[in-house]
């Protein structure tokens, strides 16, 4: 018997990666621009969809997967009641989408029918932020809500964001929450980030946000 | 949590080049992983122990290799700690810093043990 250490130097990651290639090759192919949508739980993520469809829909044709980490559709079933067509997708407890789940997601959409994709992340800071999905942008959403001390806590996920939404600013008065604390946090991770100040309640900021979209699904450029 | 996919990506590599190279048994994994990737040691020992059991993996130490997070200041080039990122350079104060290290996230190396007559036949 003799021993031997053998060298490996592969990135744990590279078949999900290998995955999500393939997962954006097929949009590509089809044509639809997609979206990689993540915050922590009850930042607005299914209110965003819904005004979003609100703004888009119907000339813009849109359609959803939805990640969640048990049986329970409900984001799923309002995104369908708002118009989108969904699809649910089951992490079976997992706590972040990974591109496996999205490949099998995109079996079951008709992606000839689609102009946008918006990919719903299960509701977490942290996971999401390492798994490419095959998607054009990666949209990290927020709310004021959860305080201003978020980008210095969650590096990770503001670094990955191509586009973030901040929402529920019509809450600002009443809150001990420093914008400008928030922004230069977000800037020192990634200073090319797009920044959308929304309120999914009011619908302020959504215009800003719906002309950013559709000026990518026109294009067909990445963020 | 999001620990055990993880685990299961590792096992999967280990187990590929492991058996590329007719290894009988794995005793060790290098694993290098970057202070922003946000793993824990000690849950992905506890998923690989569960894992690994009855493959050529079993039993098998994992070590973890950390790599300090630093950022470069992208005006005077200076390298500091990840800790700089919300107070700015410390040699000209500069808010624009760049993470350079910390970000990795691989199998670096298996130890095996492996059949005498392969290595005799090697010669």
């Amino acid at each position: 018997m003799s021993v031997r250490v053998i060298s490996v130097l592969e990135n744990i990651l590279q078949a999900n990666d290998q995955i999500a290639a393939e997962n954006r090759a097929r949009l590509d192919a089809a044509g639809v621009y997609a979206i990689n949508l993540m915050s922590s739980p009850g930042a607005g993520k299914t209110a965003l969809i819904e005004q979003t469809l609100r703004a888009l829909a119907p000339q813009v044709r849109i359609g959803m997967i939805n990640g969640d980490t048990t049986a329970a559709s409900l984001d799923a079933e309002r995104g369908a009641q708002a118009g989108a067509m969904a699809v649910h997708v089951n992490t079976g407890g997992n706590c972040h989408l990974e591109a496996h789940m999205v490949r099998q997601a995109l079996a079951a959409l008709d992606l000839s029918a689609l102009d946008l994709l918006i990919v719903e992340n299960v509701g977490n800071l942290v996971c999401p932020s390492g798994w490419d999905l095959g998607v054009h942008a990666r949209v990290v959403m927020a709310s004021v809500t959860e305080g201003d001390d978020k980008p210095y806590k969650y590096p990770a996920m503001y670094r990955v964001a191509d586009a973030l939404v901040l929402n529920k600013i019509d809450l600002l008065p009443y809150l001990p929450f420093n914008l400008d604390y928030y922004l230069q946090g977000v800037r020192l991770l990634k200073p090319d980030v797009q920044i959308f100040q929304v309120s999914c309640r009011t619908g302020e900021g959504i215009g800003a946000w719906a002309d950013w979209l559709r000026a990518h699904i026109r294009s067909g450029q990445n963020a | 949590m999001h620990e055990l996919p993880i685990t299961q990506h590792i096992l999967e590599i280990v187990l590929r080049h492991a058996e590329a190279a007719r290894a009988t048994r794995v005793t060790d994994v290098y694993l290098v992983i970057g202070q922003l990737s946000s793993y824990v040691d000690e849950s992905v020992q506890f998923y690989w122990d569960a894992l690994a059991r009855g493959t050529l993996a079993e039993g098998a130490q994992l070590h973890f290799e950390p790599v300090k997070a630093e950022v470069e200041c992208q005006a005077c080039g200076a390298r500091s700690a990840w800790s700089q990122i919300a107070a700015g350079c410390p040699r000209c104060g500069d808010l624009r810093l760049k993470a350079v290290a910390g970000e990795e996230f691989y199998v670096r190396a298996i130890r095996v043990q492996e059949p005498d007559e392969v290595e005799e036949s090697q010669r």
